[in-house]
């Protein structure tokens, strides 16, 4: 191991020398807690999403309408209570309470996936919910009178529209994740932040560590967030679309968003530029 | 006598305190092509989006087939799949081609296979004319090319029925055109069309019935020769001196 150095920088060099390794563990661990639960909770907000617009119509049985009640009320509970509450808090309660009452242990990575999703969880419903007011009535009156169910129009219509536009906010999530997965040190999960403690514990090199861990914090949420618009803008699709004929007269009457100074127009009109 | 697709029997429409439509009466036959006209927010396209349920009635009855739609537990979405539906606003799906959406509704209701769909829909775009956008996405299209497209997907679904609710309102003068053109070759083949319209001229020489409505109830409904001919209401003929005078 050798000696402490003097000095911060020689300090950082020697903590990354001797614990490289359980920085970039803990860090690992991090973003595996963070990207699993983010998608679990965009799935538990899809799904809340769906069940809070189920309409209700004057022929429905009152089986059907029962159920819906039952369902939004349990719902709103549970979006209030874990938005309402800490997750660290959170946290604790579901571990050593699952332990008082049933005298086992929970796997600790699989206890700290499932507090991390369900709290994602209660803020993607609102999120999706408000995602699918976001789609104009139209699409959805669309899709009902060509004889769509609910459920067909949410999955095929509305939710891909919505999920476009509450992309930012579902990075948001992620990059709230990837931080506040610290908390879970609260119930010995080895994440970045529990790495932190234990390596800052071994020689009291509070600043030096915690600069390390926010460089490596920072990295992931930045990395992250660029990765995210990226894949916005795949979402929009391209510009451009093929004209699915070979005759070079037919786009002359019809195509009208034409932008000029535009490098990729093909002469022999094949290839159109669209919008 | 020709059968009787849709009758609607007394309907009634209420929002809140507001009544919009009062004591509608009248039939759709097989081939018809029914006009409805009349000034805006006289109910006309409430009473048809009454016929497709996007608006609950609340009262009276419309029969399809003659089975009451309104009853308890009938099956609302399969009976939209035969009543299809073109909007003044399109509602083409955004995420989807224009292909795409004259393919879903076939694949997801009617359950067909893909390549099946594909050359359904092919036909009937290529029928409206769009068939060489199939790969355009709807914003990148006109508004009378959106409308054509709409029309393809109503009729991918091969209703029995089409409902058009001012299909050419938001559209200008020259994709008017466009849409009309369209529609009159359906007409030409015995489609049965319900349209509500702004359009006097096609109502008058397209249309086999015409039905004249005012502030939520049918004031006046005939063979168009006659409402356009010889009204006898005195509001008919206020309202259709105001677009042949001019």
């Amino acid at each position: 191991m050798g000696t402490l150095p003097e000095g911060f920088f020689p300090r950082i060099v020697f903590l990354l020398q001797n614990y490289g390794t359980s920085f970039l563990l803990g860090a690992g661990t991090t973003l595996y807690i963070a990207l699993i639960s983010t998608i679990i909770g965009c799935l538990i907000g899809f799904v809340c999403g769906i069940i809070q617009t189920i309409p209700v119509g004057h022929n429905d049985n009152f089986f059907k309408k029962a159920l819906l009640w039952l369902s939004r009320v349990i719902l709103n509970i549970y979006v209030e209570v874990f938005r309402g509450t800490p997750m660290m808090a959170q946290a604790v309660f579901i571990f050593y309470g699952y332990s008082y009452l049933t005298g086992n242990t929970l796997p600790r990575m699989f206890a700290a996936i499932l507090i991390v999703s369900i709290n994602t969880g209660a803020y993607m419903a609102e999120t999706v919910r408000g995602g699918i007011l976001s789609i104009d009535l139209g699409q959805t009156e669309g899709a009902k009178a060509i004889g769509m169910t609910h459920v067909q129009t949410m999955t095929g219509v509305i939710l891909p529209q919505a999920l476009r536009n509450i992309m930012p906010q579902i990075g948001n999530n992620l990059i709230i994740n990837i931080k506040d997965t610290c908390v879970l040190s609260a119930i010995s999960i080895v994440e970045l932040f529990f790495t932190f403690k234990s390596v800052s514990g071994a020689y009291y090199t509070m600043f030096e560590a915690i600069t390390i861990t926010m460089a490596i914090y920072l990295a992931m949420t930045l990395s992250f967030s660029r990765l995210l618009r990226w894949l916005e803008g795949k979402m929009d699709g391209d510009d451009s679309f093929d004209l699915a004929t070979a005759d070079t007269l037919a786009h002359t009457s019809g195509m009208v968003r034409f932008r000029s100074g535009n490098k990729e127009v093909d002469k022999t009109g094949v290839k159109e530029r669209g919008r | 006598m020709k059968e009787s697709i849709l009758e609607v029997r007394h309907l009634g429409k209420k929002f809140g305190d507001n009544v919009v439509l009062r004591d509608i009466d009248f039939s759709v036959k097989t081939g018809d092509v029914t006009s409805i006209i009349g000034a805006s927010g006289s109910g006309k396209s409430t009473l048809l989006r009454c016929i497709n349920l996007l608006e609950e009635p609340s009262a009276g009855q419309i029969l399809f087939h003659g089975r009451d739609i309104l009853e308890k537990g009938f099956k609302v979405p399969p009976y939209r799949a035969k009543v299809g539906m073109v909007f003044q606003s399109f509602n083409l799906f955004s995420n989807m081609t224009v292909l795409e959406n004259c393919m879903v509704g076939q694949c997801k209701i009617l359950k067909k296979d893909k390549a099946t769909a594909e050359k359904l829909a092919k036909e009937y775009l290529d029928k409206v004319g769009m068939a060489a956008y199939i790969n355009a996405k709807p914003r990148q299209i006109s508004g009378g090319q959106k409308q054509r497209v709409a029309i393809a997907r109503a009729l991918s679904m091969e209703p029995e029925v089409l409902l058009f609710d001012e299909p050419t309102s938001a559209l200008d003068p020259q994709m008017v055109g466009e849409v009309l053109d369209v529609m009159k070759t359906l007409v030409q083949e015995g489609l049965t069309m319900l349209v509500v319209t702004h359009e006097m001229a096609f109502a008058r020489d397209v249309s086999s019935h015409t039905v004249f409505m005012k502030d939520g109830v049918i004031c006046e409904e005939g063979c168009p020769e006659q409402i356009f001919g010889k009204p006898e209401k005195q509001e008919t003929q206020e309202f259709l001196s105001r677009f042949f005078d001019r």
